[in-house]
């Protein structure tokens, strides 16, 4: 008798892309990129000169000086350790907003795409919800609940699930005209069963995909939040709070905004990448074109 | 073709009706008491109840929300509740800072994104499909503010090509208003353009790909006559698409654009009225840049048409 | 006449390759896609180039063309064209060859033609670029092609787009785009493949037509020996980027000398009907009256309503075939998607074993969707790709409680019997061929046990020597178990082959239901005549080598 293969079904895109050898020069660089600030900013507490805290009168607005590699701000804050911290609560942001927007978005565009009745309704809701500009919405989400980290979090992953739904919808409606869904059907498989293991797994791809894109843009909506004044409390040091204070003294030490700048843009740059890289191996579609 | 005009606009009223329900629900089922805002910090409970019920909000919700709607559809904003000033006063003292920017941008991108996304799409794998990549993915990568200051450090401060902030209408002389309008039209435009570039090439290359390039090859047409008579044509509905989703990005975007720029632009207004909690401005302003996303999209939809016969109402 | 027998040794050479070998230059191995082939076609002579898929025919085509995908490079040998060697040739000499001396058609009329620019402009066009002619002028040659290639209403058909006009009038313009510059040579790359049968005549007889008049050399890439038979002077026949046999074409499907041709040439079905079964009496599927109607409804304006199936009636015994035959959107595969509660029928009733299931709820069908099961059309598409073969074959009878055990061992059975290794059950479909694909699929359609086998256009996706195949294993799983099959096809032949009982449709409504030998050897309405009449090489058995014994089967009244 043949061997049960294990229900793997879902992780087989997964594993083939990554045993695949295009991997290109770009995204090897991203991925490296990426890792060395994930650790960096996870180890900011031991390799960080200061605390990102304590401010030093003595030093205010210098250039790199002994003890600070990349100076200091108005309060005389060792800018580096400031940037390295920062880093820690824009992951968790975006990580988070990432994982919940991409979970709802799934149930909900599953929900659409499987019920007749349910899906004008919520489509007509995801198109309003999308009308609403998300820089507008979140902003407006963040100033009337409290600029607290889970504020922020919902104020990025509200405009975000729209998105992920209609995805999902159209994934779900395409894979249930394939004929392997109607002989699933004549095999007498109840409609949730092929719902979950018809249905649902072509989702995988475009998810991993679309998830990387949304991790990269709500850093970058993090940032912008911070920026306008609508983010997490101006004491936390955020990439996007460093900016924000940097503004007032950007003539005369435009550095306050472009070292967090670079970390931050560094940071979508090779999480954008490797976007790029595992959507071409897992849109069969696009592994054609290339080919 | 007229029956269907008339039924998409039709359609934007259930959207555009549930935007409204959001709006209203976001303000009042969130912490915060626009009386209070009115009354300031010295005002004891008899005030709050008397300003309260002046402005109607100890009535339920639903009525709240019929009335309104009715004001809306008569026309009438609001008034602010810090200045004091109608909203649609304050929206046509700023409308055009924002509008010709916007105006601006929309040309500027579109001049400069389809040409990058046709070449980069033409010469697939080449060094310049490449750069026009690079330059895409790092439109999007880096936070619009940050460009706009890098912008100003060398255009403004080092070269002094432009002027630092601030804006002159077009009125008083159209070289003037570039003068100022430029650099913050350019910042806007790096992820206007990243996006459409990239989805030009997208396009472009799904459509290099079918049977009837391949036709207008066998006919023995050159590259130019394939890329822009036979080609761009189809590509151009999904283009066209990510330019009307991109709107809203580009509404994003003017919000950040205007605070670094210092440009007095109805973005400046909207944060400002949302980080003061000014009720009926945030609850107008958003419900307005709602609608004009939703009016650009059906125009776009409607013009699919002139584009592709197949698509006849 | 049979058969083209016009002798070309005194026609001036009009294309000439020789030693043409196609590579893969990038690919590890530098693999050989044609492998040092030489074809010679003269002026006015048909060649025809016959293979499977994979074969190398079409890159042949686009090799003469000078458009191969760049991945494939022209690794050594010529191609002249009047004596000049092509593959020197610098891009933009190639350009200004192509339409103007050598021209081609393609398969699919429906994406070869640029949906967004009028049919008009796009023959305008091929003049625009090769002459310099005024624009009137131009106009004036494009009217008169179209005539010429018998399209109506040339004035509207000139100004119309492309999905304005069906896939005939598609390929009359690809034609008129092809020859309006008289060209030498023109290739045709399946140009019939993708019509209906009677349109396909057409076409061949307008390509014909053309050709005496102008006379134009014409190299025809087919997979069809029936169209060979039809229309060829010369026939090369191709295997993996090889020409295993060339020669004329009475003389090749007479006596074949390639043990590939005569393989190729007995696998094509034969066109007269089998021999009737005893039909056993017990009916399993009766269909009565069974309406579809698609479209109605819309909010404001009322939309316009289809009739996909009309009054459709018919009684299915066990162990009996039954093949509805008709034309692309006569509604046969919307019979087949009925029976199988795919879409609801609009009236009628389906007794499967007495019990009507036309209107019976998702909850009230389960129990009686194991009897009734269905092989689709595409394999590629017919497998969850993500599943291992193993888990596609048990997951019906786990619906019906199968314990999993029992399940796969009978998986595994099955396996044996469609002809394939125990070991593919722990494989992934893409593993597999598509002849392959399509055995699974119907291992897992018997693993039901099913009473009804619905197999809508079964075996039309895969190459003639699979297909018979797939139709042999159909047959024997029928024998040995007493299935009772819907078969649909377009194809005539698959259908005299395999069929007891034949049920033509045209637009909805059943025009002819009977015993396949009398529907198909004396039809009674003047559609199924047409179908028959227009079926190629229905005069000429190939399976024998000989022309058809009983010529009524082939030539109707």
């Amino acid at each position: 008798m043949a061997p049960v293969p294990q229900p793997t079904s879902a992780m087989q895109p997964i594993l083939r892309a990554l045993r695949l050898p295009q991997f290109g020069m770009g995204s090897k660089i991203a991925a490296v990129v990426l890792a060395i600030i994930v650790a960096l900013t996870l180890l900011a507490g031991w390799i960080a000169p200061h605390d990102p805290l304590t401010m030093n009168p003595m030093v205010r607005l210098q250039g790199p000086i002994e003890g600070y590699p990349l100076g200091t701000d108005n309060y005389g804050r060792d800018i580096f350790s400031r940037v390295l911290i920062g880093g820690q609560l824009s992951l968790i942001i975006g990580i988070a907003t990432a994982a919940v927007s991409v979970a709802l978005g799934l149930v909900i565009g599953m929900i659409a795409g499987f019920f007749r009745t349910a899906d004008a309704i919520i489509m007509r809701m995801m198109d309003a919800l999308m009308a609403i500009p998300s820089i507008l919405l979140a902003i407006a989400l963040v100033a009337l609940n409290g600029p607290s980290v889970g504020s922020v979090i919902a104020a990025i992953t509200i405009p975000e699930i729209p998105r992920v739904v209609r995805l999902v919808r159209a994934v779900i409606l395409s894979a249930r005209e394939e004929p392997y869904v109607e002989a699933a059907i004549a095999l007498g498989t109840p409609m949730h069963k092929i719902l979950i293991r018809h249905l649902v797994p072509n989702t995988t791809a475009p998810l991993i995909v679309q998830g990387t894109y949304i991790l990269a843009s709500a850093i970058l909506t993090e940032a912008i939040l911070s920026f306008l004044g609508a983010g997490v409390s101006t004491e936390t040091p955020t990439w996007g709070n460093i900016m924000a204070e940097g503004r007032l003294f950007f003539r005369i030490k435009p550095e306050l905004i472009l070292y967090p700048g670079i970390a931050l843009s560094l940071c979508i740059l090779s999480i954008n990448l490797l976007g790029d890289a595992a959507r071409d191996m897992l849109d069969p579609r696009l592994k054609k074109r290339a080919g | 073709m007229l029956g269907y005009i008339l039924r998409r606009i039709l359609a934007v009223i259930p959207v555009m009706l549930l935007v409204a329900v959001f709006v209203f629900l976001l303000l009042r089922l969130t912490p915060g008491d626009p009386a209070a805002i009115i009354a300031g910090d010295m005002a004891t409970p008899a005030q709050l109840d008397r300003i309260r019920e002046a402005m109607g909000l100890n009535q339920p919700l639903h009525i709240q929300f019929v009335t309104w709607v009715g004001q809306l559809l008569r026309g009438d904003l609001g008034v602010s509740l810090i200045s004091n000033t109608p909203v649609a006063t304050m929206v046509a003292d700023r409308i055009g800072p924002t509008f010709s920017i916007a105006i601006l941008t929309i040309i500027m991108s579109v001049a400069m994104a389809v040409p990058m996304g046709v070449l980069a799409a033409w010469k697939h794998r080449s060094a310049a499909d490449y750069a026009v990549m690079t330059f895409s993915v790092l439109g999007f990568s880096v936070p619009v503010f940050v460009i706009g200051y890098i912008f100003i450090l060398i255009f403004s401060l080092q070269l002094g090509w432009f002027p630092v902030q601030g804006y002159t209408p077009i009125g008083s002389g159209f070289g003037a208003f570039l003068s100022n309008a430029f650099l913050p039209a350019l910042t806007l435009s790096t992820i206007y353009i990243a996006l459409i570039a990239r989805m030009t090439r997208a396009n472009m290359l799904e459509v290099l790909g079918e049977d009837y390039i391949r036709t207008a090859r066998a006919k023995g047409a050159p590259e130019r006559t394939v890329l822009f008579r036979h080609a761009l044509k189809n590509a151009a509905v999904p283009i066209l698409t990510v330019i009307g989703s991109g709107f809203a990005l580009l509404i994003g975007g003017v919000v950040v654009t205007e605070t670094v720029f210092n440009i007095p632009g109805i973005g400046r207004l909207t944060v400002d009225a949302i980080l003061a909690r000014d009720y009926p401005v945030i609850q107008a302003m958003i419900l307005l840049t709602s609608f004009l996303y939703v009016l650009v999209n059906l125009l776009i939809d409607l013009s699919y048409s002139f584009f592709d016969p197949r698509i006849r109402y | 006449m049979l058969f083209k027998t016009r002798n070309f040794d005194d026609a001036p050479v009009v294309l000439e390759a020789k030693g043409l070998t196609v590579s893969l230059p990038d690919t590890k191995g530098d693999p050989k896609v044609l492998k040092s082939i030489n074809v010679t076609i003269r002026a006015s002579e048909t060649v025809c180039l016959v293979g499977e898929s994979g074969s190398g025919k079409s890159v042949t085509s686009l090799a003469i063309m000078g458009l191969l995908p760049e991945a494939l490079k022209v690794s050594s040998g010529t191609i002249h064209l009047q004596g000049s060697d092509l593959l020197p040739l610098t891009q933009a000499q190639m350009r200004e060859l192509r339409a103007a001396r050598v021209a081609m058609i393609f398969q699919e009329p429906m994406t070869a033609l640029n949906p967004v620019l009028r049919v008009g402009d796009q023959i305008m066009e091929v003049m625009e670029l090769h002459t310099s002619l005024p624009a009137a002028e131009r106009r004036k040659r494009a009217l008169a092609i179209m005539e010429q290639v018998h399209l109506p209403d040339v004035p509207r058909i000139f100004a119309s787009y492309p999905h304005q006009l069906s896939g005939g009038q598609r390929q009359r313009i690809m034609i008129a785009m092809a020859l309006v510059l008289e060209p030498v040579l023109l290739i045709a790359d399946e140009p019939t493949t993708a019509l209906d049968v009677t349109t396909q005549k057409q076409i061949l007889a307008l390509i014909d037509e053309l050709q005496q008049d102008h006379g134009t050399a014409v190299l025809f890439i087919t997979h069809d020996m029936g169209v060979v038979a039809e229309i060829a002077d010369t026939v090369y026949v191709m295997k993996q980027g090889e020409i295993v046999e060339s020669g004329a074409v009475e003389t090749l499907l007479r006596h074949p000398q390639a043990d590939y041709t005569r393989a190729l040439l007995a696998a094509v079905p034969s066109l007269s009907p089998r021999a009737a079964r005893a039909g056993a009496d017990d009916a399993v599927l009766r269909v009565e009256k069974l309406n579809k109607v698609y479209g109605g409804g819309g909010i404001l304006k009322k939309l316009p309503t289809a009739h996909a199936a009309k009054d459709v009636t018919f009684t299915l015994s066990r162990g009996q075939t039954l093949g509805i035959v008709g034309e692309s959107g006569s509604g046969k595969s919307t019979v087949a998607r009925c029976i199988m509660r795919l879409i609801d029928p609009t009236s009628g009733r389906i007794l499967l074993d007495d019990t009507d299931i036309a209107t019976l709820t998702r909850g009230g069908l389960r129990p009686h969707r194991q009897k009734l099961q269905v092989v689709f059309q595409d394999p590629m598409r017919s497998l969850n790709p993500r599943w291992t073969i193993a888990d596609s074959l048990i997951e019906g009878p786990l619906n019906y409680g199968t314990s999993r055990k029992d399940a796969l061992a009978e998986a595994a059975r099955l396996m044996q019997v469609v002809g394939l290794p125990t070991d593919a059950l722990a494989r992934y479909p893409h593993q597999f061929s598509g002849g392959q694909r399509q055995r699974i699929a119907i291992a897992r359609a018997v693993m039901m046990r099913p009473d009804v086998l619905v197999a809508d256009e079964a075996v039309s996706a895969l190459d003639v020597s699979v297909q018979a195949q797939v139709l042999d294993l159909l047959d024997q799983l029928q024998r040995d178990l007493g299935i009772a099959i819907v078969f649909i096809t377009h194809d005539l032949r698959v259908a005299a082959q395999i069929c007891d009982e034949v049920l033509v449709m045209q637009r909805g409504a059943v025009v002819e239901h009977g015993p396949a030998a009398q529907v198909l050897a004396a039809p009674a309405h003047a559609y199924t005549r047409a179908l028959i009449d227009a079926a190629p090489g229905r005069s000429w058995d190939f399976h024998n080598f000989q022309e058809m014994r009983d010529p009524s089967h082939a030539e109707p009244a």
